[in-house]
Order: structure tokens, then sequence, then C-alpha cells
């Protein structure tokens, strides 16, 4: 294959893969201290996707405006969900809890459903077509503004986890949470907190795929899959394996649709996802941080 | 008895579903006290600690600390006022930072004096300084115990829970704790040392309480116990 068909698909692989990450990052994060995989996720990125559209058709804000809004309410509801729905109706058991998403993923699907049919939307935005030569290719700007924010909040969150006291008791309640309650660390909070950390991943995620993508009520399903893949190729709940994991799996989609043909990208993500649990079922990344 | 309590438990009840564990106990920790909370394994000690510290809720009695009623409330409250458990286990983050460790000891309390307080563990325990950047996790069993009361006092408190601090040192690591402990009392701050090495306690304490079954069956100084005919029985093998 030549390397100017090879290079522009590694590059839109990337891009891609940057917010595949970003939504794998809200998932890992709230699996790594809350020891379960979060099935409202894919619904939630959905809602997002749906608050963006229409924030965007009915207020005429645009979705890199809308994201200053769209996260911070988003890390609200998910906090309020966490704190005052799932952690009460869970009763402190860690199976509970996954039914718990898992039925509010159901919830919201089907509310989304009824209230907006199963149509298909999309926006047109001044920049949706605009692109920008690369290294002799041509990458789309609003692609590359996803890859840059969303490579941008994984540092910043990492920073978060690393320098913040708030960021250092998710840490902790996540290794040894008899330790941080004796620490004084209030563990419904710091669950609640990063909850409502994964919600804002994928509401900004929501911003930076809806200039260039659609919307309907399932379309978050499709890329939390993908998502689980990562999170389960970068280390269940490492950051660094979360963001690694994505761009990597972007560029194994990207190369597999170039060789295999369009509809068939995404079997490449499945089949190394199934090699990986054979062969390093505890992650590329190898630690369970 | 100390005339204004620190510590002040009454009547105490408290156990794990549908076991009782604790069945009415009776306790105090005066003001710079250092008290002991001595028994074999099982007998309670733990949950009694996880009971003042709001982890296991109290079924019936009450707990006083610093003049506040303090058995409804939540642990991050019970942090801020001062009472701090050192856990049996350590309990330290072992994915972080010796210095993330202690940082965390001061979350809910002290945090302005976060760095002089660290300067103080580091001139209580030098060995931590030396390692402050280390994972927490790649400690040795003394300097992990050494962690977990540093973190403890990054806290400020008011009264300091030690359970079992000896448990897994060799001898001399658990004379130098033991001398530790005493000094840290020495300086004024109040000591509840729940322990199963009854002789190296009584040495230290100024009162003691034999813990069985989940009920007080002794208390008194140290020369009272070591006087008592059934403790010598019991636990120091004369
Ligand atoms: N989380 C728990 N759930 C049920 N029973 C427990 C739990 N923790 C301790 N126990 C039981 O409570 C009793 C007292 O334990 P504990 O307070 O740890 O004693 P000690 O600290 O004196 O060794 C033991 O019989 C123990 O098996
Ligand atoms: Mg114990």
């Amino acid at each position: 294959m030549h390397l100017t068909i090879l290079i522009p698909a590694i590059l839109n692989g990337l891009l891609t893969g940057a917010v595949y990450a970003l939504i794998a990052l809200g998932l890992t994060l709230v699996y790594g201290v809350l020891h379960i995989i979060n099935f409202a996720h894919g619904a939630m990125l959905t809602a997002a996707l749906f608050a963006a559209f229409f924030m965007h058709k009915l207020l005429g804000l645009d979705p890199y405006i809308a994201v200053f809004i769209l996260s911070p309410a988003f890390f609200a509801l998910g906090y309020a969900l966490q704190r005052f729905v799932i952690g009460p109706a869970a009763h402190g058991s860690d199976s509970n809890i996954l039914l718990v998403t898992l039925g509010l993923s159901v919830v919201i699907e089907n509310a989304m459903l009824h209230f907006f049919r199963a149509d298909t939307r999309t926006i047109d935005v001044p920049y949706g077509f605009s692109v920008v030569p690369v290294a002799g290719a041509y990458l789309s700007v609003p692609r590359l503004v996803g890859f840059g924010v969303a490579v941008l909040v994984a540092v910043l969150l990492w920073a978060l986890l690393t320098r913040s006291d708030t960021g250092k008791a998710i840490r902790a309640v996540a290794k040894e949470k008899l330790g941080a309650e004796l620490s004084g660390i209030d563990v419904s909070h710091i669950y609640a907190v990063t909850f409502g950390l994964g919600a804002a991943c994928v509401a900004i995620a929501a911003c930076l795929l809806i200039p260039t993508y659609y919307v309907n009520p399932h379309v978050g399903t499709g890329f939390v899959l993908v998502a689980f893949t990562i999170v389960v190729l970068g280390g269940m709940g490492s950051i660094p394996g979360a963001l690694i994991g994505g761009l990597f799996v972007g560029v194994v989609e990207s190369l597999c649709g170039l060789y295999l043909g369009e509809s068939l990208g995404q079997i490449g993500i499945f089949l190394m996802f199934i090699l990986v649990l054979l062969f390093r079922p505890s992650g590329l990344m190898g630690e369970r941080a | 008895m100390p005339a204004n309590p620190l510590l002040k438990v009454s009547g105490l009840h408290a156990g794990y579903g549908e076991v009782e564990i604790l069945r009415g106990i009776d306790l105090e920790v005066g003001q710079g006290d250092i008290v002991a909370v001595l028994g074999s394994n099982g007998v309670g000690k733990s949950t009694l600690n996880l009971a003042l510290s709001g982890i296991v809720k109290a079924r019936q009695g009450t707990i006083e600390f610093d003049g506040h009623a303090i058995h409804r409330e939540r642990p991050p409250a019970i942090v801020a006022s001062g009472l701090i458990h050192v856990p049996e286990g350590r309990r330290i983050f072992p994915n972080m930072s010796v210095s993330d460790n202690l940082d965390l000891g001061s979350y809910r309390r002290a945090a302005k004096h976060r760095a002089q307080n660290r300067e103080r563990v580091f001139a209580i325990f030098p060995r931590l300084r030396e390692r402050a950047t280390q994972r927490a996790g790649t400690l040795s069993g003394g300097e992990q115990q050494m962690l977990a009361i540093g973190r403890g006092l990054m806290a400020e408190p008011k009264l300091i829970i030690l359970d079992e601090p000896s448990l897994g040192l060799s001898p001399l690591l658990v004379e130098e704790m033991f001398g530790m402990i005493l000094r840290l009392n020495k300086e004024g701050l109040a000591v509840l040392l729940v322990e199963q090495n009854v002789v190296q306690s009584l040495d230290i304490v100024h009162r003691a309480y034999i813990l069985e079954h989940g009920s007080i069956v002794m208390s008194g100084t140290p020369d009272e116990l070591r006087s008592n005919a059934d403790l010598k029985r019991a636990f120091l093998g004369l």
C-alpha cells in the first residue's frame, strides 16, 4: 500500500481514537474507583449528543461554546445520579450498582426514543467540512480540534488526579476505602465526583463529535462497545492506558477500514479485543492502576 | 477516672448484621491520657475502634468526644472533630507516594498546617523523609506502620486510636514503636492503645481495660492489673 494512503489513514485513525479515548476515560475512571462497569455510559453519551444537537438547533449555540455549559451540567447530573439514585439504590453492593446503571441506560434510551423517535439528525456548522494539509494528508479541522481537546482533557484529568486533594482522594478511595474513610474522606462524595467526571468526559466527547457526526437514540451504544474494548486493552482503571489504547484502537480501525473496506473497520477492533483477552487479560499496559 | 473526660463511652452496643459483637462497653479517656484496651484475637477490639470512628454504627449507648455526642455522626465529621483512628493492618494507600499519603492525612483537618506537620512527622520518623517519593506499597512493614501513624498525626489529633501498632513487627521494632507512642503522649497527645501485647502495653499506659467477648471484664492501673490473679492466668501466663 502506498504511503500517501497509509499516512492519512493513520492520522485519521489517531483523530478518531482520541475521542474514543475520551469516552473510555470516563468509563475506566468509574471502573477504577467504584469497581463497576457503568452500563449507562453509552446512554449518557447519547443524551449529551442530543443536548449538544438541541443547543445548536434551538439556541444557535456552537458545540464549542455549548461544551462549557454541557460539561459542568453533565458533571452535576452524574454527581446527583450517583449520590442520590445509584448509591442509595445499590445499598453498598457492587452487583446492585451494575444492575442500577443497566436499568438507567434502558430508561434513558427509551425516553429518548419516545421523545426524539429513531430519526438520525445532524447539525451544520460553518467549519464542518474545513480541512488543513498535514504531512501530505488533508485532515478535517473539527476532528483535529477533537483530537487536541481530548488529549488536553486526558492531561488535565491526570493532573487533577495526581496534584489536587480531591484527585488524591479519588485514587485513595480506589485502592483503600477504609483507610480513606478513616482519613476523613467522604466516600459517597468521592464516588459521586468520580461519576460526575465520567459524565463530563462524555459531554465533552459529544460536543467534539457532533460537528462531524450524527445523533440518534442508539448512537451511544456503538461508541461504548469500542470504549469498553479500549478500557480492557489499556488495563481496567488505567488513565494512560485509556489514552494510548484509544489512539491505538482508532488507528487499527482506520487501517482495517482501508484494507478490508469501510464497513469492516470495527471488525479489527473486536478481533484485537479477543486476542488481548486471550493473551494479556490484564491489558496491554499490564498494570491494574 | 478523669473528671472531665475527652472520650466517654457509655453502654455501647455494636455488631455486624445479626451478630452483636460489643455488648455494653463503658470506657473513658482523659485529656493527655494514655489508655489501653487489651484482649485476645476476636474479642471485639477493632469493632470498638470502628464504632468510635463511625464506620460501624452504634446500636445502643452513647459516645461523647470533646463535649459532643458523636455516635450518630458520619466518619468525616468524627475525623473533623479530632478523633483519629490508625487502623489495624495500616490501611495506607499503596499506589501513592509516602508524601501523598501524609497529605491525605490532612484532607479533612489541619490542611492549613500541612507543610509544618509533615516536617514534624519527618522529624519523628526520619525513615519516612528518606522514602518521601517512594510508593507506600513498597515500604517494609515497620515503615508502613510509621506511615499510618504519621498520616494520623497530620490531622493534629486530639485523641489518636492505635489498633495493634505492634502487629507483625520484630521485637526490636516493637520496643521502638512503644517508646515512640509514649513520647507522643508525653508531648500531650491523648492515646487509646488497642493491643494484644499485654505486657509491653501495661509498661507505658496510665490505665487499661480488659475486653473479653465484647464486654469489659476488668479495668485499672497497670499495677492493679498486674497483681490481679485472673489476669495473670489469662494473659501474662504466670
Ligand atoms: N466485617 C465483619 N463482619 C462480620 N463479622 C465481623 C466483621 N469484622 C469482625 N467480625 C467478627 O467480630 C468479632 C470481633 O472482631 P474484631 O473486632 O476484629 O476483634 P479483635 O480486633 O479484638 O481481634 C470476630 O468474631 C470477628 O469474626
Ligand atoms: Mg483487631
